[in-house]
């Protein structure tokens, strides 16, 4: 029952989905706080180079050198969006431009491939991997066994996170003010909110997340390190943050339903099902699919209705108010 | 010190703000190189020795250049209406594959002939400017972001690409010979459907493409249709602020969708230049074309050209040098993302330049305020 297509592409697609989820996490925090940020796949990169590169050069236990890596791709991917909140925040640039330069900056031919190949990454496979936590007797239950216990820890701390962005936003003075930055930075400000400040804090812990979700792609899905290795998967975390309404809880949903559609053409060519042209079907199918869920979602009326944050990509001046 | 809306932006700064954005990156990249162990001066003057210096250099330099005029084009010609269309890259794909169709179909023997290249200019554009309307028909109709639209569909357009030559028995697949069984290549196009060049006498001789010449061509109508028509005008209308476009009666659905069809048909003729200039074969190796990222890099030249259609090209040239020379250089003191750190960073040098056409820098007091307030923010 465990090797049944769906049981198999549900299982690897909470592992697939787990970047995403990652990235998305950030992308949201950023967004409520008024800035949208286009630079995830560039972030998640340099978070992926730089963690392997933790992994490969800090020889200590693996715990250790995991953990590690965790924290140097997190600050990795808050470094990178700094530049882009410096652009934005105190320089009022276009957020779109900022945030597409970002990405070519750091992306898969930038920075990320930069570091990749002045630090020889490329040549070995991680030393150290994220493996599933629980017993193999225990991942052998059918169904739940592989789908919610054969899973890494990092996929564990993904809902934890789940849960602390959704406390956070709703039920702390902090998450309150951050809506408020983004609702109305005028009114904000008149409250006595720093929004500049809480601006910039938020940019930096979404490039903070986006670098973990690199790091997860580089040390558990695919434990090796390659140009361009997450193929789009910020880009797709963009997507997700809108289709999950700028809600934590729904993010979880959407990014195991890409993770999935991304599951899917590797087990459907694994098992031999041809369907018609399947490689290019299957290949594109997640792309299609944000193509899709974007324009269920993107009437303005249900925008406004869903929750997007109405100072969403516009730079607050207080003398321009 | 305070910063203040500039009411008037003067002509000078328009220039020497991305003059300086260029003199500012090359500074953080070396920054970027010192940090990481290279010697950036000695870097920069092999840089610019394999730009445009050495034996041969400034011809290959306009190979890398063509491309990206085609695709800064592309982009300035969707940007400066804020339809933010960065699907270049598959709508170069989706171009190169029309283009290649029609060679393919249409071309024989014999030297180059006016009619098959003619009709690949035709198809490449047909084919760009299809896969662009599928995100601008979107974003006309049910307002869907055509940011993420349009990239998404790059993803789909190199599954696409590679599927034809790959994965099946495509028209455009060269299934006889030897090599064919062993790497799937692409059909080679017929010698008439090769794209003739003009050899200028310099450095030992070096082509000038058709394709260069067609985006010069493209450069100075699209400079006439935005500066100089009613269409222009109403585009630029739109972009600056769409509601003072709808209460002034202008077609909001009919302008997107003709800006991201020439959006994309500029893209498209890319990709066929690309097939009759450069590669004589639809390319799907995936160290080839879509190894180059053509259509992002575009985006820096639209950006630093500050979407002006004329400064693109020589843009392009400079881009398209430093292209070209890493390319050259790469190597183990070269590497080979280094080309793309330079590019972002001339991009946000170019944004954050931006400030200071918008904006002056004012010590001390406020000066007493003579216009009413601007318009918001962009």
């Amino acid at each position: 029952m465990n090797n049944s297509l769906l049981v198999v592409v549900l299982a690897s697609g909470v592992a697939y989905g787990t970047p995403l989820l990652y990235a998305a996490l950030g992308e949201l925090l950023a967004e409520r706080s008024g800035v949208l940020n286009l630079g995830v796949e560039g972030m998640m990169l340099v978070g992926a180079v730089m963690g392997f590169w933790t992994v490969q050069r800090f020889h200590v236990t693996t715990g250790v050198s995991l953990a590690a890596a965790i924290g140097v791709a997190a600050l990795a991917g808050a470094a990178m969006a700094a530049i882009h909140a410096f652009l934005v925040v105190t320089l009022r640039a276009s957020q779109i431009v900022s945030g597409l330069a970002l990405t070519i900056f750091a992306g898969a031919a930038g920075l990320s491939s930069y570091l990749g190949n002045d630090l020889r990454l490329a040549e070995n496979p991680a030393r150290h991997q994220f493996h599933a936590i629980f017993p193999a007797s225990v991942q052998r239950w059918p169904i739940v066994g592989p789908i919610l216990f054969g899973q890494n820890v990092l996929v564990y701390a993904s809902w934890l996170c789940v849960v602390a962005v959704w406390l956070y936003l709703s039920r702390t003075r902090p998450g309150l003010n951050v809506r408020a930055v983004g609702e109305s930075p005028a009114a904000a400000d008149a409250m006595g909110i720093h929004v500049a400040a809480y601006r910039y804090a938020h940019t930096l812990a979404g490039g903070a997340f986006a670098g973990v979700a690199g790091a997860t792609v580089t040390l558990a899905i695919t434990p090796q390190w390659v140009d361009g290795i997450t193929g789009g998967a910020g880009w797709i975390a963009i997507a997700l943050v809108i289709f999950a309404f700028w809600r934590p809880e729904l993010c979880l949903v959407g990014a195991y339903f890409f993770g999935a559609l991304q599951a899917l053409s590797p087990e459907l060519q694994a098992r031999g099902i041809h369907l018609g042209p399947t490689e290019l079907w299957t290949n594109s199918l997640p792309y299609v699919m944000t193509v899709v869920v974007l324009v269920l979602v993107s009437s303005s009326g249900a925008r406004r209705r869903l929750g997007a944050p109405s100072a969403l990509g516009t730079p607050y001046v207080r003398e321009e108010r | 010190m305070r910063i203040e809306r500039r009411l008037r932006q003067p002509r000078w700064l328009l220039v020497a703000v991305p003059a300086g954005s260029l003199v500012f990156a090359f500074f953080a990249s070396g920054v970027v190189l010192l940090a990481t162990g290279h010697d950036a001066l000695s870097s920069y003057r092999r840089l610019f020795d394999a730009a445009f210096v050495d034996s041969g250099a400034l011809g290959q330099t306009l190979i890398s250049a063509t491309p990206l005029a085609f695709t800064g084009l592309a982009a300035a010609a969707a940007f400066r209406m804020r339809l933010f269309n960065i699907g270049a890259e598959g709508q170069l794909y989706i171009g190169a594959i029309t283009g290649a169709a029609a060679g393919l179909y249409l071309g024989g023997n014999g030297g180059p002939s006016a009619f098959p290249i003619a009709a690949m200019v035709v198809a490449g554009c047909a084919g760009g400017a299809a896969w662009a309307l599928i995100p601008g028909i979107l974003r006309a109709f049910f307002k869907t972001n055509e940011i993420i639209t349009s990239l998404m569909l790059n993803y789909v357009a190199a599954y696409v690409l590679t599927y034809l030559i790959f994965n099946s028995e495509s028209y455009w697949r060269q299934t006889k010979g030897f090599n064919a069984t062993v790497f799937p290549t692409g059909k080679p196009l017929p010698n008439s459907a090769l794209w003739p060049g003009a050899t200028l006498h310099l450095q030992g001789g070096i082509v000038l493409p058709l394709g260069a010449g067609i985006a010069v061509l493209v450069a100075v109508l699209l400079w006439f249709l935005y500066s100089r028509t009613r269409f222009g005008f109403e585009a630029q209308v739109l972009g600056d602020s769409a509601r003072a476009a709808r209460y002034a009666g202008m077609r909001t659905r009919r302008k997107i969708l003709a800006v991201m069809a020439v959006s994309g048909a500029i893209a498209g003729l890319g990709g066929a230049s690309q097939d009759g200039d450069f590669r004589h074969t639809l390319d799907a190796d995936p160290n080839g074309l879509q190894k180059q990222y053509y259509g992002y890099t575009g985006i820096v030249v639209a950006a630093l050209a500050r979407y002006n259609p004329l400064a693109v090209v020589l843009v392009a040239f400079l881009i398209g040098g430093l292209q070209n020379a890493g390319t050259t250089l790469q190597g183990a003191d070269f590497p080979s993302g280094l080309v793309g750190v330079m590019q972002g960073i001339i991009l946000f040098s170019a944004l954050g330049g931006e400030l200071l056409v918008r904006y002056r820098f004012r010590v001390g007091r406020r000066a007493p305020e003579a216009a009413p307030s601007p318009e918001p923010a962009s």
